[in-house]
């Protein structure tokens, strides 16, 4: 290994860069026959950039060289760049040493088309496995998978990595249609659907024979480009639940789509990337996966987008004030987590908490609970909510004022 | 009142709580020896530490609390806190004095600190999980200096074991001068006489293997590829990654 490859890794870990998911969790393989590594099934994230994006994988490009013409991809055809590849060897080296120091969970491995999907895909495969035979490597391996590669590959693939994902990249086929014209739908919906049935037969065969190989243990998982097309919110998160519901989906990303050379299709050269966007559908996605909220609940057709001020918790919230304040003490497990300002965990030890002591305000604020917005719609001893002749715009003004000024909370 | 005296070891504490006990003694402080102030008005009591009766008190506990309980006891103890032993003896009156399990009763406030004081234990080690960085020394040994809050080492042993079983490495805690050796075989305690104290970085090349240099390199230049200027934003980069880590992280010396 010498100079050249720096230059390597720096090109294919830039063209990688835009690929979000660098989820490391959801698998758990446990160090075999003494060898290097394992994956605790919560995922650790080594590192931080300065975007602030957690870094837990080795994530990049086998190479960047690609026979396709994406409209909203560094590599594509069309694009003017220095193209390079990494071989088997460099990879599985990279990995092993990166991973010996502590620098990483394991390797996220992407890459452009050259010669064919196949072909491609042949040696996604072979850097798995070589990992996994090789070294004994039992960190955590997450690929993507080549659009068009055949199902034999694809279940290959499956025996060696943690998780598998097939990007859809835009959230409807008319996007895709005109940004990627190469790609066409079935090339996404059919490795996705193999992928799904090659799962559930995978832990059928698992309850049988307990030591058959896993399939994918951390599942599969897509992402879709934020910006880049003219859809609604609504229009993504109708996407991406049928996708949970379709393909069983471990995860959903979404990436705000970041300029990267002027073509009339697509968001001008000099537009910022739509960060705050992108945050308000994971709070979004997060509502529908872990708060028990449906899509048509979140939107409808007055309002397609989410708003950009509040997070979509409390604007459902201010929407549906006849089902509020909540009395913390009373109230179903299902009814608090509704709550604005409270999370999965202090709904859980309000729950537990109860049980012993009439629960108040000061409890909450032990628990972590965010008064400043879970206060107008609650009530617990010693606290009745908020005024009654107050509406929505009235709380909402006042939950924005909070906010920006929050050492008047003390008058409450 | 009595001030019972331990050497400051986890074993000495709970004998410490087994003669609190045995005394029947119900006005009774613990003081770890360190931190020992004598004082006129109240009487000392030393205590021996004996695994035995250590052994006795942690059973008793074993049966009253989950296993996330016990976790916060050791937890406290580690977070080495001035009011720890005043915590924790409080919280075992409790646990000893009711029939039910008591752990979640988040109305309490001494439950709601002991969890909120795991909880920053448990992140401390998390992180150290994720922020450790070997560097591979001429020996073929991996190893790496860390400055945590807490002492949070006994930890984190466990999952570097299990992770880096075919490699031989050392994580030093140069705040608490003692460190973790792993041989391929098992763990054990390690003091150096003379501590790495500074930067890692300093190693001079006749100290560390072949290849390393160009690994800290790659991995350098691999955190400044992924990095999108587009995005940028420093306060969510230093809350994730704050200063004081910076130190021993590889790609933050450039
Ligand atoms: S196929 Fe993939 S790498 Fe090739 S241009 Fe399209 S998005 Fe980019």
């Amino acid at each position: 290994m010498s100079e050249k490859i720096l230059k390597k890794l720096q090109i294919l870990a830039d063209s990688a860069k835009y690929d979000v998911s660098c989820s490391s969790s959801g698998s758990k393989r446990k160090n075999t026959q003494r060898g290097l590594g394992n994956t605790n099934g919560m995922g650790i994230c080594h590192s931080f950039t300065e975007d602030g994006r957690c870094v837990s994988l080795l994530k990049i490009l086998l190479t960047n060289h690609c026979i396709y013409d994406c409209a909203y991809c560094v590599s594509r055809r069309s694009n003017d760049v220095q193209r390079v590849a990494f071989t088997v060897e460099e990879v599985v080296s990279l990995t092993m040493h990166f991973y010996r120091r502590n620098y990483i969970e394991g390797l996220f491995l992407s890459s452009g088309i050259f010669k064919n999907s196949d072909y491609t895909m042949e040696r996604l495969v072979r850097i798995a496995k070589t990992l996994r035979t090789e070294h004994k490597f039992n960190g955590y391996i997450h690929l993507k998978t080549i659009p068009g590669a055949s199902d034999e590959l694809v279940r290959e693939a499956g025996l060696y990595a943690d998780r598998l994902s097939v990007n859809v990249e835009l959230p409807t086929e008319q996007s895709l249609v005109k940004l990627a014209p190469e790609k066409n739908t079935a090339d996404i919906v059919k490795p996705m659907s193999f992928i799904r049935h090659t799962i559930e037969e995978n832990r059928q065969e698992i309850q049988l024979y307990k030591h058959a190989p896993a399939f994918v243990p951390a599942g599969q998982s897509t992402q879709m480009i934020i910006g880049a097309s003219p859809e609604s919110d609504w229009q993504i998160m109708q996407q991406a639940d049928s996708l949970y519901k379709n393909f069983h989906l471990k995860r959903v990303y979404y990436s705000a789509y970041v300029p990267v050379q002027q073509d009339q299709r697509l968001p001008d050269l000099h537009s910022l990337p739509p960060v705050q966007r992108e945050n308000r559908l994971y709070q979004t996605d997060w509502l529908l996966r872990f708060y028990g909220f449906s899509v048509n609940e979140i939107f409808n057709p007055s309002a397609p987008n989410l708003e950009t001020d509040v997070d979509p918790k409390l604007a459902w919230a201010l929407r549906n004030l006849h089902l509020f304040p909540v009395d913390i003490n009373r109230a179903d497990y299902e009814m608090i987590l509704r709550i604005p300002g409270l999370g999965v965990k202090s709904a859980k030890k309000i729950v537990a908490g109860r049980k012993f002591h009439h629960l108040t305000l000061d409890h909450l604020r032990q628990f972590g609970v965010a008064l400043n917005r879970a206060r107008y719609f609650l009530i617990c001893i010693g606290w009745n909510g908020y005024r009654r002749d107050w509406n929505a715009t009235e709380i909402k003004r006042q939950i924005i004022a909070g906010n920006a000024q929050s050492t008047q909370l003390s008058l409450f | 009142m009595v001030h019972f005296v331990y050497d400051g070891s986890f074993e000495g504490l709970l004998t410490a709580v087994f003669d609190v006990y045995e005394d029947k003694a119900q006005r009774a402080q613990l003081f770890s020896v360190k931190n020992y102030q004598p004082d006129a008005f109240a009487e000392r009591r030393d205590v021996l530490t004996d695994s035995v009766k250590a052994n006795r008190v942690w059973k008793g506990l074993f049966r009253k609390l989950s296993p996330q309980g016990l976790l916060n006891v050791y937890s406290v103890y580690l977070s080495e806190r001035d009011d720890r032993e005043t915590l924790l003896l409080a919280f075992f009156r409790r646990v000893f004095a009711e029939s039910v399990s008591i752990e979640d009763d988040f109305s309490s406030p001494l439950i709601v600190q002991i969890s909120q004081i795991s909880r920053q234990i448990h992140r401390e080690k998390h992180r150290f999980e994720a922020f450790v960085r070997f560097i591979h020394l001429k020996g073929d040994v991996y190893f790496a200096s860390i400055e945590p809050d807490f002492n949070i080492l006994p930890l984190i042993g466990p999952h570097f074991t299990e992770r880096y079983a075919d490699q031989r490495w050392i994580i030093y805690d140069t705040r608490r001068q003692y460190g973790l050796y792993y041989d391929l075989k098992q763990v054990q305690e390690v003091y150096f006489e003379e501590v790495p104290d500074s930067s890692v970085l300093d190693l001079s090349s006749d100290q560390i293997e072949e290849g390393e240099e160009l690994m800290q390199k790659l991995w350098q230049v691999y955190f400044q590829s992924v990095n999108i200027v587009e995005r940028k934003n420093m306060k969510l980069h230093r809350k994730h990654l704050p200063i004081r880590y910076w130190k021993y992280l590889i790609e933050k010396q450039i």
